[in-house]
Order: structure tokens, then C-alpha cells, then sequence
């Protein structure tokens, strides 16, 4: 019998948190991508992922999707240890993840593509019927609008189809979603969509995310926590509203300068004009 | 259908803006393109006009009973290969090799019911079973497993097969099974229409197969985005092995329809078996299927067949000379095809729906 999220039921009772991660390192060869991580989120939080290009959210993300194991540490989910076999396996744990790309396919309808691999049947035969009513229903109850769930994901914008891929997997029945850089390259209307979308499922409860971002005005307008993953480990972990863009903005240029200087000084020409 | 797709105005992040009025020749250009099935079915109407009433003078030779009978003796082989073909190409392959298969299978029919005493109907179902899945299977095994591409798969397999049925052969025919020839008119004929009813069926079949079930969804999300749908938890290994497998069988069964409508089981010596499966390609192109995977229907690889069937018997029929008539194929397909890209290239443009 798998423990669902939603309940907790750990070992000692405190676990509020729905997911959480301890100690994770993840090394490819001679290549360490992640140190130490710890992390937690709890039930229906929305935790913003920040980091540099490098700084190991992929790595991250990738290890809580099921997609790789981690060289080291443990994952507990509702307060029991998991070991996350396969995406399918994660998947049916109640994590699930938007990918970049969305794994949207463009020959297929919205409504295919949100029931994607979760087909309703009826005997041998796709019940097409049911399919584009709940689809319609799901779109209607997320504030998502599109008006023909007949249309092929190929004529939506960059947001709509964005939209129709958190749907399907909100409604394949995550508890905890990730969310892999939902508005990169997005427009400021697009990215409205996907902001009102996870301001909903705030609202609802039930469904915690992380959201990975690079922008970081964007992560503290809709995240209730931010977490920031510097060199495989997260280096800050505090609620949107006690810290600020210019926070968060000093310690990653902190470390531009550190990395900076250490190169300089590496080449044998640090003479002191590092500090600009 | 398209009808209902329209966005509405104002919607947030609505898609690119609309091109201004394209020119009425555009316009239709890109109405024939999108409706494919329907212009490759005008195209057979335009074709009928034309070899039964235009060049009839009087008296009609293409609508004759014999006529007709031939028609659907060169047409369904075609077709039904090519509903295999359809799929295969929707997920991004190809099968040479059915033509091969098709040669071997009725020898298999024949080893099993004159040498091994298979009963004669069931020696029919299992040759077919046996060859069509087994080399199927083998193309997928190559192909998925081993990943070679299928181009090159099906083209060694093909080889492979061709030499070992003039080698079991002795480069000889063999004949019909007696036991088989009375069941055998109700598989194929040159004196009835079983192979377009059988055509037919399997239209019917392949169609519902690819528009209505997972399976067909499945194999054009695979063709679509192969990633994409791999994230979703689609097994794309399966669905490959199985379209693999479904060609086949059709390949087999073809073959032995053949068998039957000849009457003698032929090794198609000297490459021959090759014309089928180009047909069976050509009329998957003509109806719409882009080589470019996700997208493909079966009514279109039906009417693509009928084309190429008719313009075949058009010549035939109306006694002038057929060496142009690789002229109309090659056309036939170039244009289809070009239609396939610029469609698509549109599409991406996010100017045509």
C-alpha cells in the first residue's frame, strides 16, 4: 500500500510538510551538481526555485520528477522515505512535472493532449465525448481561456499551451507539481495566464509546487517561500515577503564577484581592479 | 470542424496575428491543401470523368464489368499496404520490406499445407500470422531495439527475405494449395470483387484503429513529439514494434491475395516485389501523409491507391500507350508532397489552421 500525499502521517506526527529532501548530492562522474541539499515544502506552498544557470535546479528538479536517483541523501514524502523508481512511478505518488517543453503534441487537439497516455474509454474505443467535456470543464474551473478545446495545441500561444499542460497535470491528480521554468521566455500577457493559474491552485490548497525561475520579481510576486540554489547547495531560504529583489540580487552578484576574482587571481593577474 | 477553432479576438496571448486577406487563389490553394482527403477525392472523381466518360466515345470501356474487376484487382493490394505504411510513417518510419513479405508469405502458406498437412484454412491464418508478425517483429526489434534506421532495416530484411524465398523456392512457383482453391475466391480474385470488399473492410478497420483508439492517438504522439510523449508515459518502443507488426500482417495477407487472384504463388524475381510497397507509399503520400511523422490519415492512403489504381487502368482501358504513366505518378506524388510541406511549413507560421 503506497502512501498518498495529502495526509500526514510520518513517523512522528509533526509533518506538515508534504515533501522533503535531505542531504542530496548528485555527481555525474567527476562532475558534482549538487552538494547538499535540504529542502522542504509543505501542503499547498509555493516554493520558488531561484539559482544561476549551472547552480543544479535541473539536477534538482530531474531527481524529484523520478527521471535520475541522487548519489546521496533521502526524499520523504509526508514523513516516509521514498525511493522514486521512474517518472511513472513518481508520477503515480502524486508528483508530477511540467517540463520546458511541455510535452505538448502539436498534430494532436487540446483535448488529446491534456488526456494524453490518460485516455477515457470506453471499451476499445476513445470516448472523445467525455474527453472534450472535462476538458472543457478543467479549462472553465482554471480560468483558462481557450475557446475550442477542438483546436491543435500547434494554434496556441507560448502561454496557452503552458496553461494546458499545468492543467493536465493538476488534474491527473498531483499533489505536488513542479513547475521547470514556466515563464521563460513569456511574454508579460502569457505570463499572467500561468501566474493566475498557480495563484489559483494556491487558493485551492490542496496542491503544492515549486516553481523554477529565473526572474526574480516574478518568483516573489506568486511564491510563498523562495529558496536559492547556489553551487549545488541552497544558500537562502526565507518567505517572499522577508526578502527583495535587491536581496536576492546582491548575493548572486556577491558570488559573480567572488568567481570573478578567484579567476583573476587563478590567471596570476589579480591586481586589485576586481572590486568594480 | 476548423470552423469552430477561431479565437476569439482579445483573448489573452492570443496566438500571431492574422495575416491580412490572402488572394483568392491563396486562399484556395490553401483550402485544397488543408483538405486533403477531399482533393485527393475530387482528384478521383476528375480521374473517373475523364477515363469513363470523356475518353469513352459512346460507349464506356472503363465502367465494363471486366474493367472493374481489374480495377480492383490492381487497387486493393495498394490500398491495404499502404493503411500499414500510413502508420508507420505517422511514428516516423518506413517498411521497405513488405513487398518481400508479401512474396514469402504464400510460400509459407504452401510449405504448411502441402508438407506439414496444416490444415488449409488455418494453414492460410498461420502463414499469414507467422511471417507478417515474425518480420515484423524483426523490423522492430532492428529498428527500435537495435536502432538502426528503418530505411535500412527494411531494406536488409527485404533482401534477406527475397533470397530466402527463391532459395526454398528453387526460383520456382509453387501452386495453390487444391484444398484452398474454393476458399481462396473470398480472399482474392481476378473474377469477383473480394479484394476491394477486403480493401474496404480494412479501411474501415485501420481507420477507426488510427482516429478512435489509444493506439492510433498514441502512434501520432509518437510521431508528433517523441520526447513529449515519452513524458507522458507513452511507450513508444510498443507502439513502433506493433505498427511494425501491423504492416506485416497486412504485407501477408496481401501476398496471399495475390497468391489467390493469380493463381499460381510467384517469387517476383528480379526486384518486382519492390512495386507494391512503392505504390503503397506513393498513395500514402498522394493522401496527405507527410514523411515528416505525427500526421496521416487512412481514407487519404485509400484514395491515394484509388489514383493510382485508376490512372493504371485508365491507360489500359483506353488502349494508348502507358509508357507516360510514370510521368502522372511522379507528378502525382511531387505534388502531394509539396502540398504536405508548404502545409506544414504554414502551420508552423501559425498561418493556416
Amino acid at each position: 500500500m503506497t502512501t498518498l500525499p495529502g495526509e500526514p502521517q510520518g513517523p512522528a506526527g509533526q509533518a506538515t510538510d508534504v515533501l522533503r529532501v535531505e542531504h542530496i548530492a548528485k555527481s555525474y562522474g567527476a562532475v558534482t551538481a549538487l552538494t547538499d541539499v535540504n529542502l522542504r515544502l509543505a501542503k499547498g506552498e509555493v516554493l520558488g526555485l531561484l539559482g544561476d544557470n549551472g547552480a543544479g535546479k535541473s539536477t534538482l528538479i530531474k531527481i524529484l520528477c523520478g527521471f535520475q536517483p541522487p548519489t546521496a541523501g533521502r526524499i520523504l514524502l509526508n514523513g516516509q522515505e521514498v525511493t522514486l523508481r521512474s517518472v511513472d512511478h513518481a508520477r503515480s505518488l502524486g508528483i508530477d512535472c511540467v517540463y520546458q517543453d511541455l510535452a505538448l503534441v502539436n498534430q494532436l487537439s487540446i483535448y488529446h493532449n491534456m488526456f494524453l497516455n490518460r485516455e477515457k474509454v470506453r471499451g476499445p474505443l476513445l470516448s472523445n465525448r467525455t474527453m472534450r467535456r472535462l476538458a472543457r470543464q478543467y479549462l472553465d474551473e482554471m480560468g483558462i481561456d481557450i475557446p475550442s478545446v477542438d483546436a491543435d495545441v500547434a494554434q496556441l500561444s507560448g502561454g496557452q499551451r503552458q496553461a494546458i499542460a499545468v492543467a493536465r497535470a493538476v488534474y491527473s491528480n498531483a499533489k505536488i507539481l513542479l513547475l521547470d521554468e514556466p515563464l521563460a521566455a513569456m511574454g508579460a500577457k502569457e505570463a499572467a495566464i500561468i501566474l493566475d493559474q498557480v495563484r489559483e491552485l494556491k487558493e485551492k490548497g490542496d496542491v503544492s509546487v515549486i516553481i523554477i525561475a529565473h526572474n526574480y520579481g516574478q518568483a516573489l510576486e506568486i511564491c510563498d517561500r523562495i529558496n536559492l540554489l547556489q553551487h549545488g547547495e541552497i544558500t537562502l531560504d526565507k518567505p517572499s515577503a522577508q526578502t527583495s529583489v535587491a536581496e536576492l540580487n546582491d548575493i548572486v552578484m556577491a558570488e559573480y564577484r567572488r568567481a570573478l576574482e578567484q579567476r583573476q587571481a587563478a590567471e596570476g593577474r589579480g591586481n586589485g581592479s576586481a572590486a568594480g | 470542424m476548423s470552423e469552430t477553432v477561431q479565437r476569439a479576438p482579445g483573448v489573452a496571448g492570443g496566438g500571431p496575428a492574422e495575416t491580412p486577406g490572402p488572394g483568392g487563389v491563396r486562399r484556395a490553394g490553401i483550402f485544397l491543401m488543408r483538405q486533403r482527403e477531399a482533393t485527393v477525392f475530387l482528384v478521383v472523381i476528375l480521374l473517373i470523368i475523364y477515363f469513363g466518360v470523356i475518353n469513352s466515345t459512346g460507349r464506356s470501356v472503363f465502367f465494363t464489368h471486366a474493367a472493374l474487376l481489374n480495377l480492383s484487382v490492381v487497387a486493393a493490394p495498394i490500398m491495404i499496404i499502404a493503411y500499414g505504411e500510413v502508420l508507420l510513417l505517422i511514428c516516423g518510419e518506413i517498411d521497405l520490406s513488405v513487398g518481400f513479405i508479401y512474396v514469402f508469405a504464400p510460400y509459407v502458406m504452401y510449405y504448411f499445407v502441402h508438407y506439414y498437412s496444416v490444415p488449409s484454412v488455418l494453414g492460410l491464418i498461420l502463414a499469414v500470422l507467422v511471417v507478417g508478425g515474425g518480420i515484423g517483429w524483426l523490423n522492430g526489434f532492428l529498428t527500435v531495439t537495435l536502432r538502426l534506421p528503418s530505411f535500412i532495416t527494411t531494406l536488409g530484411t527485404g533482401f534477406v527475405l527475397s533470397g530466402l524465398t527463391l532459395t526454398l523456392a528453387h526460383g520456382e512457383q509453387a501452386p495453390i494449395p487444391p484444398s484452398l482453391v474454393s476458399f481462396g475466391k473470398w480472399i482474392g480474385s481476378q473474377n469477383n470483387f473480394a479484394d476491394i470488399i477486403w480493401a474496404v473492410i480494412l479501411l474501415a478497420v485501420f481507420q477507426v484503429l488510427l482516429r478512435n483508439t489509444r493506439w492510433g492517438l498514441h502512434t501520432i504522439a509518437v510521431g508528433g513529439n517523441a520526447l513529449g510523449a515519452r513524458e507522458a508515459g507513452v511507450n513508444i518502443n510498443r507502439i513502433k514494434y506493433g505498427n511494425f507488426m501491423l504492416t506485416g500482417l497486412l504485407g501477408a495477407f496481401t501476398g496471399v491475395m495475390i497468391a489467390f487472384q493469380d493463381n499460381v504463388i510467384d517469387t517476383f524475381a528480379g526486384g518486382a516485389a519492390y512495386q507494391p510497397m512503392f505504390y503503397a507509399v506513393a498513395a500514402a503520400v498522394i493522401g496527405g501523409t507527410a514523411m515528416l511523422g505525427g500526421s496521416g490519415t487512412i481514407v487519404g492512403a485509400f484514395l491515394g491507391g484509388a489514383v493510382l489504381a485508376i490512372l493504371t487502368n485508365g491507360f489500359e482501358v483506353i488502349g494508348i500507350s502507358a509508357y507516360p504513366l510514370q510521368i502522372f505518378f511522379g507528378g502525382a506524388i511531387l505534388a502531394a508532397m509539396i502540398a504536405n510541406v508548404q502545409l506544414a511549413r504554414l502551420r508552423g507560421e501559425g498561418r493556416v489552421r
